[in-house]
């Protein structure tokens, strides 16, 4: 392979990168707060607030009923409106943080789900707020779980982002496409393809260590 | 220290409403340790939940220390829990956290400066024998020792109540026992108000004062651990109660038909029940020496209810009927409980 295809490679590689780590934060700070809420607001929770409830959850099972690549092009307005443009590495990364925050949003849940109510019983014992609750209970808690989750949520915008850069947006996905497909060279096809396993792995593992090392269970 | 007044609660299942307590009256006084006992499903959990308001009774009132918890706003309800320690059967304990942060939880909510919180974490480690475990993880010790912690924490803000919902239905009758003799330590020394549920009868025996029997939700008997002990009331009451002093006759007698009045040959069993200080008299000689009947001893034992010796005999006496008759007046008019069972042979 040529000098000129590897600069292509890690070029390509470094916005998807870009992609998946600006929207992972962007859609993480916004959809731990929805997971938090979700499990908060049902019956009997700490935060019980069942319209609130039913309001989120359907909300997030709408986005979540979309598939990314109709999100995608449903959402280009809003894109234009927030990005500037709706093509390129940043127009990207809208969709992707919306698409991810509900995801975000239900893993969370999931996760928080599996911390015992009676640790939120001794805490209310102790005189702790619904804020204390969550922020010394339910987080730490679930913390190796969350860790589990959003593991999962990086792959899934790997696979995304490699979608939103075959229509624009640069990136492995792009790469593939334009000169793996379309120029017909099949080894950066091959190429490509390579380095999305080698990341992949590289996200599990990462995750999976972690997520270990804070189980204390 | 603790009123419970009219307490109601009505849960809303899904088959229509279940009623778990109705019209529960207990007062426990200062420094008292307080005994709920029943089946599983008697409202137990309820109850004791009831009185830190964990579960929000649905009628009644809930005052903890001259204060009307019932009728607090959160942030002051919030406040009031801080001076009601609890601990559970499953102990729950946060996982990812040392048993140093653990016991820490309840100080750091007050953002109580470090320094403090060591000191104070130091001395209830110190407390329930923990000092070489700072910085496990609850998963690292055995239940015994996670309940040590789960005490640490819930004594960390000082509180005047200790609530204690099947604090030792998971351990082991040695480990009970220990954790028994904690809580009664920390009844004695810091004058804590405890309040224990348990379906197990030897709990209520060995700390106890006073116990309240709940059955479907109302209490049934209530009154100071001996009386209750000795004589029970209710067919529940002497059930639980069998579980640690068995009333069994011994096997000789039990497939023999007893008679109510005396045949030939025939003897009286009698059941003495010796309490406290009557338990040095020596009443068995005094009737063989006085009366001419024949004394065997079946059965006998001694025991506890918490601090006070309990001896248990079962006698058969053989004579004359005049002789079983004087015998029986001698033994009524000592210090003793009597239970008059029949004449076998
Ligand atoms: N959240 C709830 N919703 C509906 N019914 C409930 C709820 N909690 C308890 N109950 C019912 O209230 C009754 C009393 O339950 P509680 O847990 O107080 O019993 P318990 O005496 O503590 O039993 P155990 O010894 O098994 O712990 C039971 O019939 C139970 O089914
Ligand atoms: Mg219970």
């Amino acid at each position: 392979m040529s000098a000129e295809m590897v600069d292509l490679l890690l070029k390509a590689l470094g916005e998807t990168i870009r992609m998946v780590v600006v929207s992972m934060i962007a859609a993480t700070i916004a959809g731990v707060p929805l997971g938090v809420l979700l499990v908060t607001t049902a019956r009997g929770q700490i935060l019980e607030c069942l319209p609130l409830n039913r309001v989120l959850a359907g909300i997030v099972n709408a986005v979540r009923s979309v598939p990314f690549i109709i999100l995608m092009v449903a959402i280009i307005p809003f894109t234009r409106l927030v990005a500037g443009t709706s093509i390129g590495t940043t127009a990207a990364m809208v969709p992707l943080t919306i698409a991810s925050i509900p995801l975000i949003g239900r893993q969370v849940e999931t996760a928080l789900k599996e911390v015992p109510y009676g640790l939120v019983e001794a805490a209310l014992a102790l005189g702790a707020t619904p804020m204390q609750i969550i922020r010394r209970v339910y987080v730490p808690e679930a913390m190796p779980g969350i860790i589990a989750q959003l593991t999962t949520v990086v792959i899934t915008l790997v696979g995304e982002s490699a979608m939103a850069g075959a229509i624009g947006g640069g990136g492995l996905g792009d790469l593939a496409i334009r000169y793996g497909y379309q120029r017909f060279r099949p080894e950066v096809m091959l190429a490509t393809i390579l380095v999305l396993i080698i990341l992949v792995q590289l996200i599990q593992f990462a995750g999976n260590r972690l997520a270990k090392q804070l189980n204390k269970k | 220290m603790i009123e419970l007044s009219h307490i109601e609660k009505v849960y809303d299942g899904p088959d229509g409403p279940v009623t778990a307590l109705r019209n529960i009256d207990i007062s426990i006084d200062r420094g008292e340790i307080f005994g709920i006992i029943g089946l599983s499903g008697a409202g137990k959990s309820t109850l004791i939940r009831c009185i830190n308001l964990l579960e929000r009774p649905t009628g009644g009132r809930v005052v903890v220390d001259g204060q009307d918890l019932t009728a607090m706003p959160p942030s002051e309800l919030r406040k009031a829990r801080k001076k009601i320690g609890m601990i559970f059967q499953h102990f729950n304990l946060l996982s990812s956290a040392t048993v140093y942060e653990n016991v820490a939880f309840p100080l750091r909510l007050d953002n109580m400066p470090e320094n403090e919180v060591r000191e104070k974490v130091e001395k209830l480690l110190h407390l329930v024998s923990l000092d070489d475990k700072t910085n496990q993880y609850p998963s690292q010790l055995s239940g015994g020792q996670k309940q040590r912690v789960g005490i640490a924490r819930a004594l960390a803000s000082e509180p005047q109540v200790l609530l204690c919902d099947e604090a030792t239905s998971a351990l082991d009758p040695q480990t009970t026992k220990a954790i028994l003799a904690l809580i009664r330590d920390i009844n004695r020394e810091l004058g804590l108000t405890v309040v224990v549920v348990t379906h197990e009868m030897n709990v209520i025996k060995d700390i106890c004062d006073r116990v309240a029997v709940i059955e479907n939700g109302v209490i049934t008997e209530m009154g100071p651990v001996l009386e209750v002990f000795t004589k029970p009331q209710r067919p529940m009451t002497k059930e639980f109660i069998s579980v640690v002093m068995s009333n069994e006759l011994p096997v000789a007698f039990r497939d023999q038909e007893i008679s109510p009045t005396p045949f030939p040959g025939s003897k009286l069993l009698v059941r003495l029940t010796f309490l406290g200080e009557s338990a040095d008299e020596p009443v068995i000689a005094g009737l063989i020496r006085q009366y001419p009947v024949e004394v065997s001893i079946l059965y006998g034992n001694i025991d506890h209810i918490k601090d006070t010796p309990y001896g248990r005999l079962l006698v058969g006496i053989e004579g004359t009927p005049e002789a079983v008759e004087q015998a029986m007046a001698y033994l009524r008019a000592r210090d003793l409980e009597i239970e008059v069972i029949g004449y076998v042979r």
